[in-house]
This record gives structure tokens, C-alpha cells and sequence, in this order.
């Protein structure tokens, strides 16, 4: 008996017996280009349409700011390899358990990209964005973006990107439609998302 | 735990049930249209950041381009996409059809001992039944998604794409919650409001322990790609990432017509999908990853290349297009017919328009609930302006039309319609035959005009109830006018165009 | 320019006022046009039910009588939609050479009214007078096949003493659909239904739209409902002048 693999293969080479494959890349229209600046504002506005918390500051104040997104008393935890220092944070090592990041209130990560168009952050989950997890479980995820990581679009995004990395595309907080089509924010993952946009 | 659609009625009865169904309706029509509002907010706001590029009509070539381009070379594509996949640490699995996946998939989780596995969404596990393969093997199926578990706690049938408890209201809801959660683990929260809010948070609340305790979770794919062994799973709530992250073994089936060729051609798909789907410029989460990452996520990763059809379809070279579909669903949200019948009607988890082409195209026709299904449209081509991946769905519905009919030519004893079609084409196919057969409508006008009453264009008599098939469906709401006493033939002919 | 007037079965049977009120307009407008008597029908009713087999002898019977002409006019959207859409698939299947051949003669050739008129002659005044309220509902296949765009409505507002209101929800089918209005009656019925409700709204006295097919099933189903509103084919209303009134 033949396996599944090669009947599939043998039944998708009969269907296309007599088609000619295309083998140039497609390559998608691009937005109209803007000035940088207006790249920048535009991932701003974009994020805060999702009822994310915005807001922008210098490098110099970047470490208060942090620390002032963190609510008091909460319990913190960071990446190692986070670009600020968190006071009182706990540093993953790869050893906390869900139920361990379950009990945690906040995590603080840096990200990879940011897409204006679309108001979208990108980690790939190397050192200073930490394992998946990390950015999942906790309530309240603060998310440090750097002016000069926003591109224009997704396909801007997509170059920049290491496809061999685990990639988690972030456009506001958790959020469904599933009842009436009315979007309402706080399902499984952060229900609160506060970006911090440095430069 | 939810149905299936096995032994479900032809289209026109389950229309009827549904059309009957007044909450259903207005339920159906509120959503639809908060949907196509946003959808169409976005489209216009593509169309004004890319004037010079051809706005979203170039986007939708694009995507179409993509998809296609990857179905015309399926199987360099699926043979890439296994070696990369295998690369990356995963493990691949083929399966013919839906017995052969969901076993692959029962074993799985037999080798872990899971009396349980968590799911992402997907469109796929619910078209091979794998829910029910699994309780029959004694492990249960979470459900995660916030519309699947009102489907699965209310032992409910999927009625769309998207949404599948789209025909539910917030009350509803609310009442499953408050009955089924506690059967199945941690119960709602007592004073349950039906604010959608609200039913979130106590969905957040059940879940989150199955989340934290599952050792095997099963998901789709949106995308996987052949250059570099990725999959692509589109969500919003979190669950997806919560399934794809913290068990320790994944499962994901994909069909083989989700493969796009390369990691750049991804583009127009995630600038399309999300527009067309929930109106969104991007949906809140979208993972990828390309089999085991050491440290990060399941450390054990199987995905299951599913054909169940597919290869039917693709044989097809008419058919072959409704391969590109992404499952976005807004076909479904702008078709007049779907906004009044709702899902259940297509008997499928493949309902509305695409339903109509997808399901006798994965099966095959000659089944009389498959074969109705073609017919399910107006061919008013809603459809096919919505779809991002320009899907030219009526004509689909015409060319499987055309298959049902073909199917019953060797029939002993042909239906009425085929007789009447046969006569029409006789008719027809000679001007002096129609003229014959006008005027012998002519003469029934006189009759109809003599007791009929009312206007319709050119302000004349016209019947009310008239018996007889297909005059009397017609008849049943609608008043149909008197034939004229005279053809237009007739009158150029004996006018001379009207210049005597 | 030689022209012809494809009526449709529907009009050549049912509606011959409509058919004309084609010749009336174009006459006015200059054009000399001819009505081809050998002339039956486009062969949608087949094709879009699924008889394509049925369908063949009609196409041949349409690009025989269309043979030579330099445009093809015809006062509904779907019937050009066939045309020009379907007529080529038709074709292909009789695996008839000279079929194929000949359906690339006419398809391209063959117009929708209101694109005729603003297309091809270049005019959107033509001279009509029509004191009354209106709705128009655009077809479907006039939308969406054809994309006939808003010609219609450049020529109904050119109409002396015409007042146009918006239908709401206009894009949206009103469920004739073909043999779909007898096949799945009860959901053409409420699609139907649902479109009378729009064009009651809106206090129009005549709802037009140019295909009496669809108008047929809107104005049958507000004929029942007593709703007073009639609908009349757009070339009846463009024919329609001062000194030649048609009564609303």
C-alpha cells in the first residue's frame, strides 16, 4: 500500500497535469511613502486606536517612565537582557512555571519592530523580549519601542524579521468580536497594553 | 460538546426553518452589518494611503496572486515546506482524510497519556470531526476560542466562519454561561451580567486553568510557509498564543492549500486578512513560528498535511480558485441570502457563499444536500467584490451547477426541470418557435387580465395566488403581471417598428 | 453605425412597452435602430440554472441573429451581463470553433442601455420629462457584472421635473435571482420583502431600476402588499417627454 504522503503528492501532480507554474515572487503594492516623523506619529495614533496606553518620552526619561508604568505594589517581572532596569523585578530564567508568571502582575519587555500602518509591535523573543510566555501570562504588558525600529507597513516588518524565530505580532491588547461583533478588550492575554515609545 | 451536520435537510427546507426564526434574523442582520461597516471603513482607508499603487484592488491581486502561484506548484511547495518543517524540529504527518488525521492526532496525545487537549479556533478540526474522534478515544477538547465555547457549551452547531455563535445575542449567552460552565469546570461568576465585557472576563476566568494545566494542545494554521517551515496562526484573544505557547506538545493539522511559497509573500495576506475578516487594520495577535524553538513553547511539535478534497478541488480548474480562500469570511457577512438563512442552513462548518462552492468541491456532488447548495444564491456577486482574494465565486456556483445538472443526464426518469429546460432550449433556439409560444401567452393574458388586479410595470393587471409548481412559488408572496396581449415581435412586425 | 435592439424574452413576452420605449429614445436621440426578428434570447435562464448543454443552441441562435451589427442594445443589465460574461464559456464547452469565433463578435459588442447612451452616443440629457418622485435600485448584474457605475443616475438626473431619493440599502439584492426566486422562494421572498420595506421608506412614487426582471419580483411583492408604489423599466421613463407623457 502506497503512504498518504506519496497518494497526495500523486493525486495534487494528476490535478495540475497540465498547468505551468509561476516561479517569481509576488510582490505586493506599497503604501505612498511618508516623511519618518510622520511614520512615528502614525504608529502612536494607530496603537492608541486600540485602546492601548501611549505614550512617548526621551531616552533620559525612559528608566521613570517605566517605573511609573508599573502600578504600586505590583509584582514585576523582566527578560534577561532588558535594555532598562526595573527596580524590585523579578528576572526570568527560564525556570518560573505558568502558575509562577500567572502570579505575576506586570512583565516590561523591549520589541523588534513597530508598524505604523497598521499599529502593530513585533517580538521575536530574543534577549531583551524573553520566551513567549513571559509576555502572555501576566495582566500588563509594558513594551518599550524605539522610534527608529517603526517602518512604514507589515511588508517593511517582514524584511526586518528572522522567520526561524518565534514571532508574536501584537495590535493592542487582548481583545474579541465574538459577542455581537462588538469588540471588547480583555479576553486570555494582557488586558492592558502600555507602550512606551523612546526617541 | 457540540454536533455535527450529518443528515441535514437540502438548503431550500433549511432556509425555511431559519427564515422563520425572528431572533436569528435580527440577530443575523445586527452583526452583519456592524461587520460590513468596518470592513468597508477600512477598504476606503487603503484605497486613500496608496493612490499611486492601485489601492486595495492591487492588494487583492496580490493576495490572489500569492495563493495562486503556491496551488500552481503544490507539490514542490509541500515537499519544501515538509524538508523545512523537518529542519526546524517538527514532525510531519500526511493524511488522506479525516479518519486518517484525527487518528494521527488521537495517537498524539495517547503517547503523552492527555485525558485532555486545549484547541485553538480552527476551521479545519471542525470539518474532520476531530473533537468527537477524540471523545470517542475518552480525551476531552477544549474549545478556547470565546464563540466556540458558547457553541460547544450550548451543544450548538457552528453558523459561521469568523463567529460561529453569530446568531447567538449577549443574553443568550449569558444563559449558557451560567448553566453549562460549571458541568465542565469552574463555574460563571455568580451576578453574571450579559455585558460582552463581562462574558469575556468569565470566560478569561474557565479557561485559564486549562490553559495552565494542558500537556497537548491542537491548532490550524492561517498560513504555513514553504521557504522556512512557519506557521502562521490570526487570533485576537489570546487563546491561540496560550494553546501555542504553554502545553508542552503541539498538533497542528493544515490543510495542504495553506501553503504560500515565501516568507516576503506573506505581506498582502496579513495586510488583507484582518481587513476582511474582523474590520480590523490588524487583528490584536498573530504568532508564527517554525517547528521547536529549545526554551520557548511545546518542545514536541507535529503538524498533519491534510488533503480531505483538496485534490478534488484542485482537479477542477474552474473550482480551483476557491482553494485561495483565507477563511476571512466576509463573503459570508455581505451575502443577502446568509444574512436571512444564517449558517445551519448550508449544513456545513463551511457556510454562506463560500460554503456554497467549497463543500461540493471538497466532497464531489450527487449527494442532494450538496448538490442544493450551488443553488443557494442569487448570484447577485456581493461575494465575489468582497473577497480578498478575489474568488469569482458566482461563477463557481454556475460551473458546479453545471455539474449537478450533468450528473443527472443519464437519469431514467428526468426531473421536471430538466424536461422544461429541454423544452425551453427548443423554443429558443428558433424565433418562429418563440413567437408561437407567445402568442399563446398572449391569449392566457387575456384570461389572467380579465380577473386580475393592480399594476406592476406598464400599469397593468396582473394575478394574484395562482396554483401550479414554480407559478405557485412564485405567486406565494408576489402578484405576477398578465402576459401582454401582444409580443413585441408581434407589434414590430405588424407596426413596422412601430412606423405604420 | 448599424444597431441593433436585443429586447430580451422577458420584454419581447412580457414587457414589449419597455422594448418600445427603446426604439421611442433612440430614435429621438438619432440612431436608426433595428430589431433583428430572428432573435430569442441570451440563453441566461440555462446557463445560470446549470443547463449549459440547453444553452448552446441559444447562443448560436443569438450570434446568428446579432451577426455584423456594430452595437447590441438591450434594456437589461443581465442580459448584457450574459452576453458578454457567459456566452464565451458557452461556447467553449460546444467545443464549436466557429461558435467561439463568433461569440468574440458580439460580446464586446453588446451594451447595456444606460451604457449606450453615455458611452457610446455620449449623452446623458436626452431630452426626457418625468414629474414624479423616484427610487432606482441598481441590478445586481448591472452593478457588479457589467459595473454600469452611476450611468443610470447621470441620465435620471437629467430628467426635467424628475425628484430622485436615495433607496437605502440599495446595493443589496433583491432576491429575484433567476430561477432562485422559485427554487429557494421562501429567502427571495424575505430578500424581496425586505427591499419592498426600502423603497416604501423612501415615499418615491415609482421605483425604477433597469432590468424588469428584478423589477417583476419588487413590484410584485409591493403589488401584494397594496403599497400603491409601481416600478417602472428606466427606458420608459428616458422616453418619456413633454408632448409624449407617461402617466405615473
Amino acid at each position: 500500500m502506497s503512504s498518504a504522503r506519496e497518494d497526495i503528492l500523486g493525486r495534487v501532480r494528476a490535478a495540475l497535469a497540465d498547468v505551468e507554474p509561476d516561479r517569481e515572487p509576488v510582490v505586493a503594492p506599497r503604501l505612498a511613502v511618508r516623511p519618518a516623523e510622520e511614520v512615528v506619529d502614525l504608529f502612536a495614533e494607530r496603537v492608541e486606536d486600540y485602546r492601548a496606553i501611549v505614550e512617548r518620552c526621551t531616552p533620559e526619561q525612559l528608566a521613570g517612565r517605566v517605573a511609573a508604568a508599573v502600578p504600586p505594589g505590583a509584582s514585576v517581572v523582566v527578560p534577561a537582557g532588558l535594555s532598562v532596569d526595573v527596580a524590585g523585578a523579578a528576572v526570568d530564567d527560564g525556570t518560573l512555571t505558568s502558575a509562577d508568571l500567572d502570579a505575576l502582575d506586570v512583565v516590561v519587555t523591549d520589541a523588534r519592530v513597530g508598524v505604523a500602518e497598521t499599529g502593530t509591535i513585533v517580538l521575536d523573543h530574543t534577549a531583551g523580549m524573553g520566551r513567549r510566555a513571559l509576555t502572555l501570562v501576566p495582566d500588563r504588558h509594558v513594551c518599550i519601542v524605539r522610534t527608529e525600529q517603526v517602518v512604514a507597513d507589515v511588508p517593511d516588518a517582514l524584511v526586518l524579521l528572522d522567520p526561524a524565530r518565534p514571532l508574536t505580532w501584537i495590535s493592542g491588547p487582548s481583545a474579541t468580536s465574538d459577542i455581537e461583533l462588538d469588540r471588547v478588550e480583555g479576553v486570555h492575554g494582557p488586558r492592558t497594553l502600555h507602550v512606551i515609545l523612546v526617541g | 460538546m457540540s454536533g455535527t451536520f450529518v443528515g441535514m435537510p437540502a438548503f431550500p427546507e433549511a432556509a425555511r426553518a431559519a427564515l422563520g426564526d425572528t431572533q436569528l434574523r435580527h440577530n443575523l442582520a445586527h452583526a452583519t452589518g456592524v461587520i460590513r461597516a468596518k470592513r468597508s471603513r477600512l477598504v476606503t482607508e487603503v484605497e486613500e494611503s496608496m493612490p499611486e499603487s492601485g489601492g486595495w484592488e492591487a492588494l487583492r491581486l496580490a493576495g490572489a496572486g500569492v495563493k495562486d502561484r503556491a496551488l500552481r506548484d503544490l507539490e514542490t511547495q509541500l515537499v519544501l515546506l515538509e524538508e523545512r518543517l523537518t529542519a526546524a524540529g517538527a514532525t510531519v504527518h500526511w493524511a488522506r482524510d479525516a479518519a486518517e488525521a484525527n487518528a494521527i492526532v488521537v495517537a498524539v496525545a495517547q503517547r503523552h497519556q492527555a485525558t485532555e487537549v486545549v484547541k485553538v479556533k480552527s476551521m479545519v478540526t471542525q470539518e474532520i470531526g476531530l473533537n468527537e474522534a477524540l471523545e470517542a478515544e475518552g480525551i476531552d477538547a477544549w474549545e478556547t476560542d470565546l464563540a466556540e465555547i458558547i457553541v460547544q457549551l450550548g451543544d450548538d452547531l457552528p453558523s459561521h466562519i469568523l463567529v460561529p455563535a453569530i446568531h447567538r445575542n449577549r443574553a443568550e449567552i449569558r444563559e449558557i454561561f451560567l448553566r453549562e460552565m460549571g458541568k465542565v469546570g469552574k463555574p460563571a461568576p455568580e451576578g453574571l451580567t450579559d455585558e460582552p465585557a463581562v462574558l469575556a472576563g468569565a470566560a478569561r476566568e474557565h479557561l485559564r486553568e486549562k490553559f495552565l494545566r494542558a500537556k497537548v494542545a491542537v491548532s490550524g494554521a492561517n498560513f504555513a510557509i514553504a521557504e522556512t517551515g512557519t506557521l502562521v496562526v490570526v487570533e485576537s484573544e489570546g487563546n491561540g498564543r496560550m494553546c501555542l505557547t504553554l502545553p508542552e506538545v503541539l498538533v497542528s493539522v493544515v490543510g495542504i492549500e495553506k501553503v504560500v511559497p515565501t516568507w516576503a509573500e506573506l505581506d498582502p495576506l496579513l495586510r488583507l486578512l484582518p481587513r476582511s475578516s474582523t474590520g480590523e487594520r490588524m487583528n490584536p495577535y498573530t504568532s508564527t513560528w517554525s517547528g521547536v524553538t529549545p526554551g520557548d513553547g511545546p518542545q514536541e511539535v507535529h503538524v498533519v498535511l491534510l488533503d480531505n478534497g483538496r485534490t478534488r478541488a484542485l482537479a477542477d480548474d474552474v473550482g480551483r480558485q476557491a482553494l485561495r480562500c483565507i477563511r476571512c469570511s466576509a463573503c459570508l457577512n455581505v451575502c443577502p441570502v446568509y444574512e436571512r438563512t444564517g449558517g445551519h442552513a448550508y449544513g456545513s462548518v463551511y457556510p454562506g457563499p463560500i460554503g456554497a462552492i467549497l463543500n461540493p468541491l471538497l466532497k464531489g456532488t450527487g449527494d442532494p444536500q450538496t448538490d442544493s447548495l450551488p443553488y443557494a444564491s442569487s448570484l447577485c456577486g456581493a461575494c465575489f467584490e468582497a473577497c480578498p482574494v478575489r474568488i469569482d465565486i458566482p461563477e463557481v456556483l454556475v460551473h458546479l451547477r453545471s455539474k449537478v445538472v450533468d450528473g443527472h443526464r443519464d437519469d431514467t426518469v428526468p426531473k421536471a426541470e430538466a424536461v422544461a429546460f429541454k423544452g425551453a432550449a427548443y423554443a429558443l433556439g428558433d424565433s418562429r418557435r418563440l413567437a408561437w409560444a407567445e402568442r399563446a401567452s398572449g391569449l392566457a393574458g387575456r384570461v389572467m387580465t380579465r380577473f386580475g388586479r393592480t399594476s406592476l410595470p406598464g400599469g397593468r393587471a396582473a394575478a394574484g395566488r395562482v396554483p401550479g409548481p414554480g407559478v405557485g412559488k412564485w405567486t406565494s408572496a408576489r402578484d405576477l403581471p398578465a402576459p401582454p396581449a401582444e409580443s413585441f415581435r408581434a407589434w414590430w412586425k405588424r407596426t413596422d417598428g412601430g412606423r405604420r | 453605425m448599424r444597431v441593433a435592439l436585443m429586447v430580451t424574452c422577458v420584454n419581447d413576452a412580457m414587457f414589449p412597452e419597455t422594448g418600445k420605449a427603446v426604439v421611442t429614445l433612440l430614435r429621438r436621440l438619432g440612431v436608426d435602430v433595428e430589431f433583428p426578428t430572428a432573435q430569442t434570447c441570451c440563453a441566461q435562464p440555462m446557463v445560470n440554472t446549470g443547463y449549459l448543454d440547453e444553452a448552446v443552441p441559444v447562443v448560436r441562435t443569438f450570434v446568428d441573429a446579432f451577426a455584423g451589427y456594430d452595437a447590441i442594445v438591450t434594456p437589461s443589465g443581465s442580459c448584457a451581463g450574459s452576453a458578454r460574461h457567459q456566452h464565451g464559456i458557452v461556447a467553449r464547452r460546444s467545443g464549436d470553433a466557429a461558435l467561439e469565433r463568433a461569440v468574440a463578435e458580439t460580446s464586446p459588442r453588446t451594451y447595456e442601455l444606460t451604457e449606450f447612451l453615455v458611452d457610446v452616443l455620449g449623452v446623458t440629457d436626452v431630452g426626457a420629462y418625468f414629474p414624479h418622485r423616484v427610487t432606482y435600485h441598481p441590478t445586481c448584474h448591472s452593478l457588479r457584472m457589467l459595473g454600469v457605475g452611476d450611468r443610470p443616475r447621470q441620465l435620471l438626473e437629467q430628467v426635467r421635473g424628475l425628484r430622485l431619493t436615495e433607496l437605502p440599502a440599495a446595493e443589496e439584492c433583491c432576491g429575484f435571482g433567476g430561477t432562485f426566486a422559485v427554487k429557494n422562494a421562501d429567502t427571495s421572498i424575505a430578500m424581496g420583502a425586505d427591499k419592498a420595506r426600502h423603497v416604501r421608506d423612501t415615499g418615491a412614487e415609482v421605483l425604477v431600476a433597469g432590468d424588469n426582471s428584478c423589477l417583476m419580483h419588487i413590484g410584485g411583492v409591493l403589488s401584494r402588499q397594496r403599497s400603491g408604489v409601481r416600478v417602472m423599466h428606466l427606458a420608459e421613463i428616458l422616453a418619456a417627454t413633454e408632448d409624449a407623457a407617461v402617466t405615473a
